[in-house]
This record gives C-alpha cells, structure tokens and sequence, in this order.
C-alpha cells in the first residue's frame, strides 16, 4: 500500500478516512490518552513505556515511566520537574519523529516554555492534542501556532462566556502600579503566581516597570533559572531565603507560589500586600475567598472567545474536550454544528467551577512536592 | 459614576480599616455632594428597591450577550451573583460615558420604577452599553437591590469625620433617622452650627460585644451594672414637642405598629430618649419571641392581638432628659434618671425599668446566667457603671454574655454551593438526626467552618455526591457535626416536627461515626426541659 503524502501542519487537509469500523487513532485509558497504533501515551497519569509530554505542569507530566518524548524548549524544566535522571528525549516544534510507524510531531501551544500540541498522523488521519494552550502572545515561550487537523483534543480550562481576558499590557499596569502605590505606602508586594511559566510571564511583563528589587520563594527561582538559561529576559531576582534577617522588604516585589498564601513564611515580609495572578481572578468571589487583596486576571489558557476561534481554525470535524467546562463547551459545539465529545480527564468528578484549574484540586500531587501548586494555571 | 465604582473597587480590594476609611474620606471631599450623598446612602446600607424581577434582567442580558439559557445558567453558576454574571457576559464597551452618580440614580434608576417593561428594557440596554467593568457591576448591583460594601455605618461616620472635621459622634447623630441622600443633607452632615431641627432624630445604637474570657478578668464586679439581655426588639423612643418617634435598631420608623407603646409615651415629658427592648409581655412575664413575631409586619393590629401580645418596653437607658444629651454622663447616673424619671405608676405599666441582678462578687452573676434561661432572657448584658453611652459596637464598656447554646451531633445530608464569595464551593448545608433507623434532616447551617475545612468538605461532597437536583446534592450520610441553635420548638411545617433557632456548625467531628449522631428524641427532650 502506498504511503498516503505527508501532511504539513498548515496544510488544508483533505477529509478524514470514513471512522466507521474503524479504531479511534487515540482512545482514553486509565493511565490517559493512549495511541494502540504507535504504543505510546501522552500526558499518562501512571508510569507507562512510552509517554509524549505536552508541558511540564503535575497534571501532564507524572514521573515513572521509561522514556519521555517533550519540545527541545520544554526539556530542562521537564528535566526540573521528574528530577534528576529522567529519560527524556527532546525534538524540535515541526520536527516529525515516528514513533511504532505513526508520524508525531510537536507545535507550540503558547501556554509555558516547551508547551506543545502533539500531532499524530496516522493513514491520512491527523489528530492535535493541545495540552494547555494560549494563543495571546507571551514572550516566555515560542507562540501557539494552529495545526490543522481532523479531531483536535482541546482543554476547557476557561471554556465559558464568561471568560475574557482584558488586554495584557493592561494587567501588567496595574500590576506595576499596585507595586508602585505599596511601595509609597511603605509595603512589599507578595504576587502569587504559579511557580512554573505564569511567575516568569509576570516577571517578564514587569520588565522595565520596576519599582523595586524582586525577590522570588525557592520554588520560583529554580525554574527562573531554567527560563534564563532557555533564553527567556527575565528582570533580575534574588532568592528570598538567602536574605538577611530583620531585612526591610518595603518597596519589594515578592513572587510566590500560591501555595505560599497564609502560610508563616510570609510572615517576615510585613506590611505588605497580597495579590494572585490568575484567570479565576475574573470573578469576584474567587478573589475574596482567599482574602487576597486584589486579584490580576491573567491567565495562560485560551479564554472563551479564543478557545472557539482556535478551534475553528484547526478545521477540526471532531473535538474532543477535556479538563476544564467540558460539557457547556460540547454543547455549544455541537448545537453549532460540529461532532464534539467530553472526555474523561485524570479529575473526574472534580472540574466544577474553580478546582478544575486549581491549586486545591492537585495541591502536592506532582512529583515536585506540595510548592509546586501551579497545575492547570 | 466611574469616581463611585473606584471607591467601591478600592472598598472591596482592601480588608484594611484605615484604607477604608481613607478612601472614603477622599471620596467625600472630591465629589460633589448630590453624588456623595447618594455614596453616604449606599454605603451606609441604604438600599433601592429592586425595581427588575431576576429572570427579566437575566432574558435581555442573554439578548443582549448572544447567550442561550443553559450557557446564561452555567455561567451563572460559576459565577454564584447574577449582577456579576449579567457584567461578565455581555460585551465590552469601548468607550464609556461618565455621568455623575447622582444622574443614574435620580434620573436613571429612580425613573425605572413604574415604568413598562418596555421602557425598562431600553433603559437597562442603554446603561449596559454605556457602563464598563466595575462601573456595570455596581449598577446592575443597585438594580437588584443586593449592593454591598464590607463597611459598617459606623466607618461611613468615621470617614465623613474624617473629610468633614465635624466630632464623629455629631455625624453619626445626623445620620441617623429619616436622612434624605441630598446635597443638602450632605452639606447639613459637615455644617459647624450643631442645633438640630429634625425632632424625630434617634441616638446611635450602643452595642456589646460578646464575652469571651472569663468574668475575673473584667475586674470587680461593684464595677459593672448586670442586666438580663431580652430577646425582643431593641428599640428607641424618642418623645419631643408632644410627638412620639419609636425607632428600631435597623432605624425603622415603627410607631404606629405598636400603638400602646405610642399611647403611654405621651406621658413623658418633652425632650426625653429612652432605649429599650420591645416584648411581648403579660400578667409581667416575657411570652416567647415568637409571639412578638405574630404582630410584627401586620399592617392592621386588631384589637384581639394587641389583647393576645401585649407590648411592653423593657427600659434599659435614658438618653436625653429636658432635651439634654446624657449620653456622656456614667451608666450609673444616667440608671439614677431613669429610675427616677420611670417612678410614676401609670408610665410603669408599659415602661418596665430593665430589672438588675444583684449580689457581692461575681458568683450572683454567674448563678443568674446559669437560670437565664428559666427567665426567657438570652443572658446577661455587662455595662461599666463609669462608662457614657457610646456609638457603635465598642470593646470593653459593656459586654453581652449569651447562654450556652443548645447543641447536637448531626450528620449532613445535602449540600449546596454558596453565593458570593461562597460560588461554587458548597457550603450550605442541610443536616438530619436519627429517627427509628432513618435520617430526617432538621437543620440548616451555612456557617461556623474556616475557610479550610469548607474547602476540604466541598471536595469531600464532590467526590461522595449521590444524586444531584439542581444545585442541591445529596451525599453520603458519613460525615458528623457538632451543630449549636439557640431555641427549639415543635414545628408542623418541618418533616421532622421541629424547628431550631440560628442553627450553626461548632466543629466537624471527623472522630465520630454517623451512627453516633443523636436521635429526634434527644432533640424532643431538649424541648420538654424549657
């Protein structure tokens, strides 16, 4: 049987192969998204032989398994993340591997540095996994690029209406000028933001609007180093424990996990304020219910009107949605028109409203222990 | 309205009371005063009536958003505040407009009251595309009538001090009552000249804290005046130039509901204030609150209730004799007046001088507390005998010391998620005892767990949820709480045949099984003991 023409991912694609009798080129198992054709997983939950990273987050890449495939971009802090040790393997975005005969390629999804959307092709099939992805431009990580397929697997961490992010330079102001009104009141500012990729996106936004030295909790500055040493611009930071005692923190900048938030190692920064830097922050009550002072809505995932474009750009017949508002945006696909299915994620039972995305729901789950709470965010 | 909708943004992003107060005072010195009356209405808790039903508002936001109804819900739940929900879901506006706040609510707000619904519809389109972020927020908040700010009148009346240079208890002396969101009243707030024109003008409220720590820290008891605390309504007469104002704590005008009050007030001498609790009284015992609540909001009183619930006023300080402020005068003078003043007979029949409990050293207190049940008072109230009548709820002049609440183990049985800050966590929650080997739910609580604890039920509940209806899941009968409510009494409305009074968790008690959880007879014994 002839080889069907390679496919580019920017390629119109001619129509899928009828699906009837015919296996689904990835089917979800109980250690994750499973592809029999080429024997390998991506993103398992458990220890497999063979498993495709789509970023470094706990809830996509769990240590164990016998050989990792992730973006040349993501393998130091995929290497951060599993520890020391782990086999990992790198490819260039675009670069097609195959793996047990069907074609995978990685393509920026624009989420942290390293994240991908993992492309399967199989017999003139062609499948996209985006992982966690944002199509808002982030000069952290190489930008989403839209790979046309037949089925794309997309998240709805943010999937619905009422998600829509402000512009970003917006936040980041106001980011600089509550740093700015604390430091004139003689406060230090304590950000939390996710320790792997939402930190360094806030560092990076803050560039060139300091008010102040930047100091990062231990979790944060691990992977700061990754981010340099990847290339990144980051403003200078210091490691909070190696200061001395008694310091004065007034004027500070402070970047900490969220998990740090009511915790005794904050104490030795007062006065100071408080603030998250996540999507959730859009609503009100998320802000308020952790006492946090004021809330940045700013977010690495897609957001309501951009998760729909995305999705008609792929030129997808079939969506598959995961982790996040999986139903409502089912729904609307499918009154719009398209095949769209729910599938189950490793949280089942969980993703409604806020934990879904949040730290609560994956709090110490991931192999870097209980500071890396930045999963799904 | 932007300027109104910052100070709201600031209010809410800051838990500090000195920022609180700071904004609000620079609010007040930069508006102009028709919209910083408005501002002084809202944020001491005044509020518009709501003028838009909740499923009118929700069907044109959905218009308006291109949203059908399911996704309207799902977004709504979600959020857990329709006025968020509607300000969250339709568009963006690009460009603004910024009329004052006093227009919106004067010419915008106001004038949506008995208009058509065609007429409301347009207004409400228009406001949504002229109003972005914060400011559409606190409109549609003002609409639905549930506009809120974590500030208590009495920091209104600090911030007002603050920009006005006016004595804080002035303020809030002029705030209180009958105060009308003018510019001119806004001005009267700051005027130098402190003789007062409105008659009908009541104190501000003086209020306890609870008592925490035992009695021997309070110092010798020759110090303090012990009083029982009644579970009526707390009130203040105001009797001046022949008229008589009955005014309640939420500052309710109220006389005419209780006309034999109104009635023997007309034998007090002018320029007299007396503060009090209203109760249900006959044959000179207190009858159960809820009696009391059998009058309360009928708007005719016939002559068999007002036979049925006499109402008296259980007097427990005098304010103002011969039109003079006493407020400064110590507890243990302004008690000399009143007694003094409340000596002839025909006033003591409605007037009832609150009864002291008496006795050397703390252990009289004690003892009274123990029986204050018997006595159908809620506790005891401490007040220092040197101390004036202040304003506002003050630690350390007077003290209220309730009587141990009733308590139960019970297990929860349904959950519900919360609104506001409470969206999407479950935090109501409904709980039953045992009877005859079956759950039957009693109880209601929303509150008494930390942040914590409701973060770890709500994943518990999400994991163990057996059926949902609607929002309301049920769940696995595992999980044990020690509840506390203040009353009990045989109820035909309730499955179970009682009713509990400020039903709320003490601990969740994670070391005890479900099967530990009391009966419905533990819970019939605990009535039969009153």
């Amino acid at each position: 049987m002839p080889h069907p023409p390679r496919l580019r991912p920017g390629d119109p694609l001619p129509p899928g192969p009828p699906r009837a009798g015919r296996d689904l080129l990835l089917e979800t198992t109980d250690r994750g998204l499973y592809c029999a054709a080429g024997d390998f997983y991506i993103d398992p939950w458990m220890p497999v032989d063979r498993a495709v990273i789509t970023h470094a987050h706990g809830d996509h890449a769990h240590a164990g398994s016998a050989r990792y495939l992730c973006s040349r971009e993501g393998e130091r802090v995929l290497a951060t993340r599993l520890g020391p040790g782990a086999p990992i393997e790198s490819v260039e975005y675009g670069k097609e591997v195959s793996i047990g005969g069907v074609r995978v390629s990685l393509h920026p999804a624009g989420h942290i540095l390293g994240s991908a959307q993992v492309r399967v092709e199989h017999r003139g099939e062609v499948w996209v996994v985006s992982g966690d992805y944002k199509t808002e431009p982030d000069p952290t990580c190489t930008p989403f690029e839209v790979v046309r397929c037949h089925t794309f697997v997309t998240e709805s961490t943010f999937g619905l209406p009422i998600y829509r992010w402000s512009p970003q330079r917006e936040v980041f102001a106001d980011i600089a000028a509550w740093w700015r009104a604390n430091r004139d009141a003689g406060r230090a500012s304590i950000l939390f933001a996710y320790a792997l990729g939402k930190a360094q996106r806030v560092l990076a936004g803050v560039l060139g609007a300091e008010s102040g030295e930047i100091f990062t909790h231990g979790a944060v500055e691990r992977l700061n180093r990754d981010y340099r040493r990847g290339g990144v611009e980051l403003p200078p930071t210091g490691y909070a424990g190696s200061e001395p005692r008694g310091r004065d923190w007034a004027g500070t900048l402070i970047v900490a996990p969220p998990s740090a938030a009511g915790s005794p190692w904050l104490r030795k920064f007062a006065p100071f304020s408080t603030a998250f830097a996540s999507g959730w922050m859009r609503i009100r009550g998320a802000r308020r219910r952790r006492s946090l002072d004021r809330g940045f809505p700013l977010s690495d995932h897609v957001d309501w009107p951009s998760l729909l474009a995305t999705i008609d750009a792929t030129g997808a017949e079939r969506v598959l949605v995961t982790h996040g508002y999986r139903e409502p945006v089912v729904r609307w696909l499918l009154e719009r028109g398209l095949e769209a299915h729910a599938v189950a994620s490793r949280w089942e039972g969980e993703p409604e409203g806020e934990p879904a995305g949040e730290e609560e729901a994956h709090e110490g789950t991931s192999a870097g222990g209980a500071l890396d709470a930045e999963e799904g965010e | 309205m932007k300027r109104f909708a910052r100070l709201f943004a600031q209010l809410d992003e800051t838990t500090r009371t000195n920022e609180k107060i700071d904004a609000m005072a620079r609010y007040f010195v930069e508006a102009d005063p028709a919209d910083a009356a408005w501002a002084v209405h809202f944020l001491a808790g005044g509020r518009p009536k709501r003028l838009i039903g909740a499923r009118r508002l929700a069907e044109w936001a959905m218009a308006e958003a291109d949203v059908p109804e399911w996704l309207f819900e799902e977004s709504y739940h979600a959020v857990g505040d329709l006025a968020e929900a509607i300000s969250l879901l339709l568009p963006d506006v690009s460009e603004g407009s910024d009329r004052p706040l006093r227009e919106w609510i004067e010419e915008r707000l106001l004038a949506l009251s008995g208009a058509s619904e065609e007429t409301q519809r347009a207004a409400m389109l228009a406001a949504w595309r002229e109003l972005g972020g914060v400011e559409r927020f606190v409109w549609n908040k003002l609409i639905t009538g549930g506009f809120r700010v974590g500030v208590s009148t009495q920091l209104v009346v600090r911030a007002l001090a603050k920009a006005t240079g006016v004595e804080e208890g002035v303020v809030a002396h002029r705030l209180t009552g009958a105060w009308e969101p003018t510019a001119d009243s806004f001005r009267a707030l700051s005027a130098a000249d402190v003789a007062d024109a409105d008659i009908s003008r009541p104190y501000p409220f003086f209020l306890a804290y609870p008592l925490e720590d035992d009695l021997e820290t309070l110092g010798s008891a020759a110090d303090w005046q012990v009083e029982w605390k009644w579970d009526g309504i707390r009130a203040q007469l105001v009797r001046r130039r022949g008229q008589t104002f009955l005014w309640t704590r939420g500052e309710e005008l109220v006389t005419d509901r209780y006309p034999e009050i109104a009635e023997a007030a007309a034998l007090l001498p002018d320029g007299t204030v007396l503060d009090g609790e209203l109760m249900p009284w006959r044959d000179g015992a207190p009858l159960p609150f809820a009696q009391l609540q059998r009058r309360i909001g009928r708007r005719t009183l016939g002559a068999k209730m007002l036979a049925e619930v006499p109402v008296v006023l259980v007097v427990y300080d005098v304010l103002e004799i011969g039109g003079v402020d006493l407020r400064s005068e110590p507890m243990a003078a302004r008690r000399a007046r009143l007694e003094q003043l409340l000596s002839a007979s025909p006033l003591r029949a409605r007037f009832i001088v609150s009864p002291l409990v008496t006795g050397e050293g703390w252990e009289p207190v004690r003892t009274a507390w123990s029986s204050a049940r018997d006595r159908a008072a809620e506790g005891l109230m401490l007040k220092r005998r040197d101390a004036a009548y202040g304003v506002g709820r003050r630690r350390g002049p007077w003290w209220k010391w309730k009587v141990q609440p009733y308590t139960a183990d019970a297990v929860m049985v349904y959950a519900q998620a919360g609104h506001g800050r409470r969206a999407s966590l479950n935090t109501d929650y409904t709980f039953a005892v045992w009877d005859d080997g079956k759950l039957v739910p009693f109880a209601k609580a929303y509150s008494g767990l930390t942040d914590d604890e409701i973060r770890r039920l709500d994943a518990w509940i999400r994991r163990n949820t057996l059926e949902k209806f609607g929002p309301v899941r049920s769940v696995k009968p595992e999980q044990v709480f020690e509840l506390a409510f203040e009353g009990i009494q045989p109820s035909p409305r309730h499955k179970s045949g009682i009713a509990v009074r400020f039903p709320r968790i003490l601990r969740w008690r994670t070391d005890k099984k479900p099967e530990d959880a009391d009966s419905i007879d533990t819970l019939r014994s605990l009535m039969a003991e009153r």
